[in-house]
């Protein structure tokens, strides 16, 4: 009994890990297509948010081991958010960052908020405002992927662009 | 029975099943201490299923610590002095004979009258009478232990005190204080959002803890009588990694509210926040020294996670650790001569502990995924996480290395597991 929880609980983890990019690409749901001309229009086609073909349906950045610096190739995703940010004031992102388990958890609680201040402070230069952006760590506390191995580690060093709903 | 630690230490497995109702399921003891003192242990007379709860406990505990051989007391069961036949012991090999008696008293307590024989000296070591309620029988036997224990190593049995851990089972998150065996479970705090390192005050009578309750990282205090709890510090950014000075006047914490992880003291009630590194990089982990002059921390100042010392009053720090791989979590030994850390390299996390005089570092365990190392308040064994068929379990390694056990709780992840002080 307590093997088949453990398996289910498994099972759902590994169901949302994997859904993750699946939901980003499969958003565009026939529903508001047709709801659009009623609800004010302008508004809700401008949104660049949620379109999943713009640069900001991606919404982490990745890292090599034991460092905080956002990535070269992570850049236009960061800066694509910063003009985002600095067009929409109302809204508002926090910035999750987080490790692989290979270090102390104290140690990468200290790794992650410096990933999270990096591109919290990327995203200010870009023209976000200090008010709309927070960083927060959540060291090794909240893998995506549990394995010990770099597969499931490259994916766990990352900081993570959560917008407010 | 001598296991050379280099060697690889699996010669002797027993499986203890821990009968009472509890959270561990099973303790596995791996290795054996150099020299075992063979010693007899007869169940009490009086209430048998009583005697018999307090006996399990003794033999478990005795055993736990690899430092005894139990001679089977099969055939004999005195339970006074004068019913002692010292040359039917000695036949058996035992050096040492506890016997004793075990009634409810007319209040209701349980009261256990213990002794313990040098079987060859045919004296007696000790005896004391022992009591508790009825639903801390437990604590007699852990008590008993620890006379038997203190009397024939010379060393403070450890076998009373109680243990602190974090239980992950999938977004479920429990901070747990427990006897030093894993059982007699008392939840602390339960949350879907992450727990971790717990801190006890030097008279154990609080947890210090980060949360992450409110969406980040936060240090509470709590009183583990009245579970009443205050805030430590809850600045922008991440508020971590709590240790109470030695005389519990004051803590340090890890803030980020001014940049990166930077180290604090603060008082028990939050006021008097003080910066005291100024390092740009991550300083995290501190630990007092016995006499809360110094500190040691985890700090990649120089590059990789090192260990480092500095002085609590502020004043250059000093690295501790080189050579290759990253260290982390310090703690300083009970008696202040070494002290114990994570050491990562290619092949994972070991325990290892390093000597302040000659800087000499050794690995205690086969490596793995071993982190987040403490000593227990004798300084004789080590307790940190580990893992061990899939699930993170707590373990504990003798401090030469030569004695392990795994711990495997019912269910879910152990982790972040730190020793309490003596009761």
């Amino acid at each position: 009994m307590k093997k088949l929880i453990i398996s289910i609980v498994l099972v759902n983890l590994l169901a949302a890990c994997a859904s993750e990019p699946k939901k980003e690409e499969a958003a565009p749901a026939p529903a508001p297509k047709a709801e659009a001309p009623k609800v004010a229009p302008a508004q809700a086609a401008v949104d660049p948010l949620n379109d999943p073909a713009s640069i900001l349906a991606k919404r982490s950045t990745y890292y090599p081991f034991d460092v905080a610096v956002v990535q070269d190739e992570d850049k236009p995703v960061v800066q694509a958010h910063a003009k985002y940010l600095s067009e929409h004031a109302n809204r508002k992102v926090r910035l999750e960052g987080n490790c692989d388990e290979r270090g102390s958890n104290e140690y990468n609680l200290g790794l992650g908020q410096r990933r999270a201040d990096g591109v919290n402070k990327m995203l200010a230069l870009g023209g976000a405002r200090a008010d709309q952006l927070e960083s927060v760590s959540y060291g090794e506390e909240k893998p995506r992927c549990t394995d010990h191995n770099e597969a499931c580690w490259k994916q766990n060093r990352r900081t993570d662009l959560n917008y407010a709903k | 029975m001598v296991l050379r630690v280099l060697q690889g230490v699996v010669g002797l497995l027993l499986l203890v099943q821990a009968s009472m109702a509890g959270a561990v399921l099973s303790i596995e003891i791996i290795g054996a201490g150099e020299h075992q003192i063979p010693v007899a242990i007869v169940p009490f007379s009086g209430d048998e299923k009583i005697a018999q709860a307090i006996n399990e406990v003794v033999t478990d505990d005795l055993q736990r610590s690899g430092l005894f051989r139990l001679v089977d007391p099969t055939g004999k069961s005195p339970h006074e002095p004068a019913e002692v036949s010292y040359p039917d012991w000695q036949v058996r090999g035992a050096e040492a004979l506890s016997i004793g008696t075990v009634a409810a008293q007319p209040n209701g307590r349980i009261e256990a009258r213990f002794r313990l024989l040098d079987v060859v000296k045919q004296t007696e070591l000790v005896g004391q009478a022992v009591s508790a309620s009825e639903d801390q029988i437990r604590a007699i036997g852990h008590r008993i232990a620890d006379l038997i224990y203190e009397k024939l190593t010379g060393d403070r049995g450890v076998f009373s005190t109680r243990i602190a851990y974090v239980n992950r089972q999938g977004k479920s998150f429990r901070l747990i204080v427990a006897d030093s065996d894993g059982h007699n479970e008392q939840v602390v705090l339960a949350h879907s959002e992450p727990i971790m390192s717990p801190a006890w005050s030097p008279d154990g009578s609080h947890l210090a803890y980060v949360s992450f309750e409110t969406g980040h990282a936060v240090v509470y205090v709590q009183s583990l009588y009245t579970n009443q709890r205050v805030v430590l510090a809850d600045f922008r950014g991440s508020n971590s990694a709590p240790a109470w000075s030695p005389d519990g006047k004051q803590l340090a914490v890890v803030l980020t509210r001014d940049g990166s992880s930077q180290i604090y003291l603060v008082r028990p009630d939050g006021s008097g926040l003080r910066r005291i590194t100024f390092s740009g990089a991550i300083d995290t982990e501190p630990n007092f020294s016995m006499d809360g002059q110094h500190l040691l921390f985890t700090s990649d100042r120089g590059g990789s996670a090192q260990i480092y010392r500095m002085p609590v009053d502020g004043d250059l720090a000093e690295r501790m650790t080189f050579g290759e791989g990253s260290n982390f979590s310090p703690r300083h030994s009970p008696d202040g001569k070494s002290f114990v850390f994570a050491h990562l390299n290619s092949g994972g996390f070991y325990v290892a502990v390093q000597d302040f005089q000659t800087g000499q570092m050794s690995l205690l365990t086969e490596g793995g995924w071993e982190k987040k190392p403490s000593f227990a308040p004798n300084g004789k064994l080590i307790l940190f996480a580990s893992e061990a068929r899939g699930r993170g379990i707590l373990a504990t390694v003798s401090s030469d290395g030569r004695v392990k056990q795994h711990m495997f709780t019912q269910s879910g992840d152990a982790r972040e597991p730190v020793w309490g002080p003596y009761p």
